[in-house]
């Protein structure tokens, strides 16, 4: 496994430009693939003013009165729905919670006329999550109102990166990611968390590392080659690992990822105390980090395999800081997605080169 | 088209100057007084109010500043979102007589938005609203109660505010809507 040392890029010519508030311009948000650098400040900065709003004594503003979010979700999930789900209601936004497992979809409805029935119910921003990787995208071909990805097979979590992004910037100062070493050491393979996060980090100009067993990395180092042969100009470089004390050594931030025992068929591991054992989260590892260096998880925690339960509850973890900002995030998006309609629809690139997206995320 | 010039640097000046003493004229005094900017212009547009009572009365207001872009009610007519800025009362609302702050008074819909905003934040005593520019043209049961200068315009003008934190220099321009292109025009209510 190839082990890049080389800087990480920051250009400085992105950096430079004014700090003049870009607009949104996306009607869907599927992957972070597609956002630009201000876009993603944009986010930041509007994830600042919905922490305000959750400061206030009424933690609720009119914003979204009206509109209606209609939550799909056919993996199961806590933290993400509920999320959400607070984020759409602060908004003032109507919510439909659609649960799969007892709706028409167990009579063998498909997607799309899930998708069909829900809009023609009024629906308008739907947010969703699948096991089927690039569900999401098929989802926005049907769709007329905004997709907002609560997480898609292998694929992507554009929420959680960002409400990552957004918790290591309040840890770090000037919130400033550029040259400080990120580690997510897990299950990378089969992790959305993981794949978004290499999008919004490299764009943060963060050194990222991704470490795991040799088999939970299988094509990230090829990904890794490529990203280092500029494949995206202004993005930052990522290393893959195997090795955990040189994935942890000196870094800013650790991020542990769940060991998915669900996906975790045709024996990728030998046993989940092995995993513990060669690359867990232990206080001992954790002390190769910086001394001020945060602790993340995106939850939910497998404590004693992937995480060891005196660094998840230590003073470094910020594992419900993260919770909380997801909130705020969720806000912030729901809200500027929400913005892109009439005017905006169709202009949005087809499914085919939004998928490959490298292109946009380059501008 | 060019624009005119409808009130100098110094006529801004005086005119803060006046209102400053109207708002402590009213209140009989400064105390329980806060000042409220509505972003963007209305901020400093405050700060600099509370400036001139700190003058002459020798007490200086709390001074917040009030976002109102969540409280729009026009969000489903504009394409894009707007840019939310800060919101910051660093002081209780709770029994205070806070006085409102923008630049231009026109359809009310503004002050009706940062009205919802303010009552969200606790109960004022009473809300007032001192304005730079009154031009006219009222959707709603809105009044102002310190007025800079009242200018009569028709809908087809815009009215700039320019303040020297913002902007560089103090002026008030007049011209018409063909360059509304400009997103500082574009964005007011």
């Amino acid at each position: 496994m190839s082990v890049e040392t080389a800087a990480t890029g920051a250009t400085p010519a992105r950096r430079m430009a004014p700090a003049a508030p870009t607009s949104w311009r996306h009607r869907h948000l599927i992957d972070v693939d597609v956002v630009t650098w201000p876009e993603i400040e944009l986010i930041m900065r509007t994830t600042d003013e919905m922490k305000g709003v959750l400061a206030r004594p009424i933690r609720k503003v009119p914003a979204l009165n009206g509109r209606r979010v209609t939550t799909l979700f056919y993996e199961a999930s806590t933290r993400t729905r509920v999320s959400f789900e607070t984020a759409a209601r602060n908004l003032s936004a109507d919510v439909v919670s659609i649960a799969t497992a007892t709706s028409s979809v167990t009579k063998g409805e498909s997607l799309v006329d899930t998708i069909r029935t829900l809009e023609a119910l009024g629906a308008e921003i739907l947010v969703m999550r699948h096991s089927v990787s690039g569900a999401p995208y098929l989802a926005a071909e049907v769709f007329g109102g905004h997709v907002l990805n609560g997480g898609d097979g292998w694929h992507a979590h554009p929420t959680q990166a960002l409400l990552d992004l957004y918790t290591m910037r309040q840890h770090l100062p000037d919130g400033d990611l550029r040259g400080r070493k990120v580690a997510i050491v897990g299950d990378i393979l089969h992790s959305r968390v993981a794949r978004s996060n290499v999008w919004s980090l490299t764009a943060a100009g963060a050194d990222l590392w991704l470490c795991g067993p040799a088999t939970l990395l299988r094509g990230m180092d090829r990904w890794a080659t490529a990203w280092s042969g500029g494949t995206i100009p202004g993005h930052g470089r990522f290393n893959v690992t195997s090795d955990v004390r040189a994935a942890l050594r000196d870094a800013d931030v650790v991020m542990a990822l769940r060991i998915q025992r669900e996906r975790m068929q045709g024996g990728l591991l030998p046993s989940l105390r092995e995993y513990a054992a060669r690359f867990g989260l232990n206080a001992e590892r954790v002390s190769l980090a910086r001394p001020e260096a945060i602790v993340m998880h995106p939850g939910p925690m497998n404590e004693g395999v992937e995480i060891a339960p005196d660094v998840a509850n230590s003073g470094r973890a910020v594992i419900t800081e993260q919770v909380a900002n997801g909130v705020a995030v969720r806000m912030a998006l729901l809200y500027l997605l929400a913005g892109a309609h009439e005017a905006a629809r169709g202009h949005e690139a087809p499914r085919t080169s939004e998928a490959a997206g490298t292109s946009e995320a380059a501008r | 088209m060019t624009d005119r010039q409808i009130m100098t640097g110094d006529e801004i000046r005086r005119a803060i100057v006046r209102i400053s003493h109207e708002i402590v004229e009213k209140q009989a005094g400064t105390q329980g007084l806060a000042l409220v900017g509505i972003q963007r212009r209305g901020v400093p547009l405050a700060q600099r109010l509370a400036a001139a009572i700190e003058e002459h009365e020798g007490v200086r207001l709390p001074v917040g500043a009030l976002d109102i872009t969540f409280y729009r009610d026009d969000l489903s007519l504009v394409a894009q979102q707007p840019i939310v800025k800060a919101t910051a009362l660093p002081f209780d609302l709770n029994g205070m007589t806070v006085v409102l702050v923008d630049d231009v008074l026109y359809t009310g819909r503004t002050i009706r938005c940062a009205m919802d905003a303010l009552i969200d934040f606790g109960r004022p005593r009473a809300i007032r609203l001192a304005v730079l520019i009154d031009r006219g043209h009222r959707e709603l049961p809105i009044r102002a109660d310190h007025v800079g200068k009242n200018v009569p315009t028709s809908r087809e003008e815009i009215v700039m505010v320019h303040v020297e934190e913002i902007d560089g220099a103090d002026e008030v321009t007049i011209g018409r809507q063909d360059r509304s292109a400009e997103p500082a025009a574009a964005g007011r209510q």
